[in-house]
């Protein structure tokens, strides 16, 4: 590197260090951490986590520095092959900060969290020893998310999308031999199994993406040649390449058609579907939109179709919310339709509004999936009372028999679901950090002013407004059911009476599990002014600039702001109306349930759309399976052609010919002719010894004479 | 002077007479004398060719032959009185223990 590159490039030497030091703080867990405390396991992992926010930051202000010089710095040489010149370089610039701070500093705040969460969760579950690998697999995470943010190429993005999707799928595990009652079974992994296959299926996509551009776009991965390569290239191939990336786009952030894994994914722990399947790793798909804008705005038609495939998304998954019993699930579907939001800003060229609500949504939907890990801890420690309560006269248990029968609902008949919102109610006595944090994350996510879901929301609906009056249409709808489900789950959580007695014995959580909710919430709160709709507060906007080039600044759109602050209203009112006026009752149907009928059975079973799936992919793909290993496979392969053809053929030819003819026939009798050949010569020649002098004699004359005879005739 | 062709085919006679008798008689006394005779017919090839071309070679030939025969003369008979002893016969036939 030259001099006078090295003077401006500030703190770029750490960048290699945003993966080193999550690498470091794994290393020093794989290798001490058996030795170490539960509370030091912690401290490193989220050392480890805090020291990438620290780098971030740097990084950060080495770019605001630079006014937003792209830096790069190179680690290794990776891959050169012909004209192909692959680096392993780190790619510093506005966009690629925004999302280091984002998963750094989220991922901190949760690296803090599950210290308290997994303390208790891993002994609900009686399995403290998983405790380590929990922080080994988030501190992988980080490194994995921060290769992927930071690469200056599709290839090293690709590294980083592959390696947080196996995060994700070993956390999804995690508890691979429960279910998320802690029951023995496999569903979890099963869970972790479909998450894994389905971005495979996205992970096609954006392979083949890869392929056309490293085939059309100037023979290489690097983000500036390819775009400066696309400039050039015909807008058919431009298409492809972005249409296939959105398959890429639609594993890993959720979307139509391949959104079915995420709400599986919440079989994992809680701080896991904050940070991996809410805040960071889900939101991998915006960014690359993001990240290849300047492929996206050369082509308006596959624009118009990730917009349409975001805001689709955005409200079939809130109506599926409305249907939800689950605290985590309802959370997931709301995930996905934010993740909707974000893919229908990002496909209508409003990188920032996509990138802001990215970052608003990691802030409050982080604080919502840890508070509702805090209401599950709550509910399985009031859960735990309650069963001691019962349990009091036989207190000589053994503890292999407590697990024995805690892991099968023990002597209560029914399994305890402590994530099951009919299970909850009343919560705000017993639980009110945890409640008042929730509230501040439903607000913010529900889009009331001023918290900051609305500011960031009301941009992707302004722009929505100018551009795509569909797509403004769907997300508006969408918005009214995010606010209608978020208010049907505090009535149902925290308000009414408790409806089962784990809900009234629930506890509030500890202030490590508490403390990093507050700074979400704090953020969740001012979170909005990034990217205030004012002049001279288009933050980010500005800092976007840098990388993005062309950014709309648009101002407040009082219209726009109010429809969508009037329907969040409307529908949280209408959700008072429904849950909260008359709070349900232990063992009463969804109030819903009588005035939608067929409709609320739709959205209580996900529209069926995993069905769907089995019946039109997965079962038929067994058969054919069942069919190619039965009959193909087996039958044919197997008995027929090996047992049959080959080994038949082999048996026969060494039976028949090889033993019978050319063994039997050919080389024994050759062998026995020789020997016999021999005794035949010898007794015929041994009458010669007959013991006669006289026929010795008479030979030996017979031979001078012939011997003379020659010798005179020749 | 007698032709050269006489002597040898004199010699062959002899000789012939001579193998005929070891391969015909079975007494190994007239055996004997028939070996005599064949070396006889021999020596007076050599001698006639001898006086022929005017080399003395042939005859110290047949002196050798002679002194030779003598010896073997000594040596068979020799042996024939030890066949005789064992056996009370001196047909060669019988004398067939190194039959094959």
């Amino acid at each position: 590197m030259q001099f006078s590159e090295a003077v401006s490039t500030g703190f770029a030497f750490l960048a290699p260090w945003l993966v080193g030091a999550p690498i470091v703080g794994l290393l020093i867990n794989l290798i001490f951490g058996k030795r170490f405390s539960e509370g030091l396991i912690g401290t490193v992992a989220s050392l480890a986590s805090g020291a990438t926010f620290i780098i971030s930051v740097l990084l950060a202000s080495t770019v605001s520095a630079g006014h937003g010089e792209v830096i790069r710095w190179k680690l290794a040489e990776w891959i050169h092959i012909g004209s192909l010149q692959l680096d392993w370089t780190f790619r510093i610039d506005s966009l690629s900060t925004t999302m280091m701070l984002v998963v750094s500093g989220v991922g901190t705040l949760i690296h803090i969290y599950a210290i308290g969460y997994m303390h208790e969760d891993v002994r609900f579950k009686h399995e403290e020893g998983r405790f380590l690998r929990f922080f080994l697999y988030l501190n992988l995470f980080i490194a994995m998310m921060m290769i992927l943010v930071s690469g200056d190429s599709y290839l090293m993005l690709f590294v980083g999308w592959e390696g947080v999707g196996l995060c994700s799928f070993l956390l999804i595990g995690f508890w691979y031999e429960l279910d998320t009652l802690g029951r023995s079974s496999w569903a979890n992994s099963n869970a972790a199994k479909k998450a894994f296959i389905t971005n495979r299926v996205g992970d096609f996509g954006f392979l083949i993406a890869g392929f056309l551009m490293f085939w059309y776009l100037g023979n290489s991965f690097q983000f500036d040649h390819v775009f400066e390569a696309a400039k050039e290239a015909p807008a058919g191939i431009i298409v492809a390449i972005t249409l296939f990336m959105l398959v890429g786009v639609a594993g890993k952030s959720a979307q139509i058609p391949l959104y079915i894994w995420l709400p599986d994914a919440m079989a994992g722990p809680t701080p896991v579907s904050a940070l991996i399947h809410a805040a960071t790793m889900v939101t991998a798909g915006v960014y690359l939109v993001t990240r290849s804008a300047e492929l996206y705005v050369l082509v308006p038609q596959a624009q118009y179709i990730v917009a349409m495939t975001g805001a689709v998304t955005a409200l079939f998954a809130a109506t599926i919310a409305v249907g939800q019993y689950d605290i985590k699930k309802v959370l997931a579907y709301s995930t996905i339709s934010q993740l909707g939001f974000m893919v229908a800003a990002v496909g209508m060229g409003a990188f920032v509004a996509g990138m802001f609500h990215l970052v608003t949504h990691a802030f409050f939907k982080a604080l919502l999936f840890l508070s509702a890990g805090s209401v599950i801890l709550g509910l399985e420690r009031g859960h735990h009372h309650a069963e001691h309560a019962h349990d009091h006269g036989k207190k000589g248990k053994k503890k292999e028999e407590h697990r024995h029968s805690d892991a099968h609902g023990g002597g209560h008949g029914e399994v305890f679901d402590p994530g099951d919102m009919r299970n909850m109610g009343g919560l705000r006595k017993t639980m009110p950090v945890t409640f008042w944090l929730y509230m501040i994350g439903t607000l913010a996510l529900a889009g009331i002013v001023p918290f900051a879901g609305f500011w960031s929301k009301d941009e992707i609906l302004l722009d929505a407004s100018l551009h795509y009056p569909q797509v403004y249409w769907l997300l508006t709808i969408a918005a009214f059911m995010t606010a209608f489900y978020m208010g049907r789950q505090i009535w149902m959580v925290f308000f009414g009476e408790a409806r089962h007695e784990a809900a009234a014995h629930a506890e509030e959580s500890k202030p490590i599990i508490t403390i990093p909710l507050m700074v979400l919430a704090g953020l969740s709160l001012l979170g909005g002014a990034l990217n205030l709709p004012f002049e001279g507060f288009h933050n980010l906007g500005h800092w976007l600039e840098y990388t993005l080039h062309e950014v709309e600044s648009l101002p407040l759109d009082l219209p726009v702001a109010g429809i969508s602050t009037v329907l969040a209203l409307a529908a949280i009112a209408l959700s008072w109306f429904i849950y909260g006026r008359n709070p349900l009752t232990t063992g009463q149907p969804d109030p819903l349930k009588k005035p939608l009928g067929f409709l609320f059975t739709g959205m209580e079973n996900k529209w069926f759309v995993d069905e769907g799936y089995f019946a039109v992919i997965i079962n038929p793909f067994k058969k054919i399976s069942q069919f190619l290993a039965d009959v193909i496979d087996w039958r044919f392969w197997h008995n027929w052609f090996h047992e049959t053809v080959i080994a038949g053929t082999y048996n026969w030819v060494s039976e028949i010919a090889l033993t019978r003819y050319a063994d039997q026939r050919g080389i024994d009798r050759a062998a026995n002719g020789l020997g016999e050949i021999t005794q035949w010569l010898s007794a015929t020649v041994r009458k010669v010894q007959n013991g006669f002098v006289r026929s010795y004699a008479l030979s030996v004359l017979l031979g001078v004479v012939l011997i003379l005879g020659y010798l005179i005739l020749k | 002077m007698v032709p050269i062709n006489y002597y040898i085919i004199l010699s062959a006679i002899l000789f012939t007479i001579g193998a005929l008798g070891v391969l015909i008689r079975r007494n190994a006394l007239i055996i004997f004398m028939s070996v005599e005779l064949m070396l006889n017919a021999a020596n007076l090839a050599m001698v006639a060719f001898s006086s022929v071309l005017k080399s003395f070679s042939g005859q110290i030939f047949v002196f050798f032959v002679i002194a030779v025969a003598a010896a073997e003369v000594a040596v068979g008979l020799a042996l024939i009185v030890e066949i005789f002893k064992s056996k009370r016969s001196i047909d060669v036939d019988q004398m067939n223990s190194m039959k094959g």
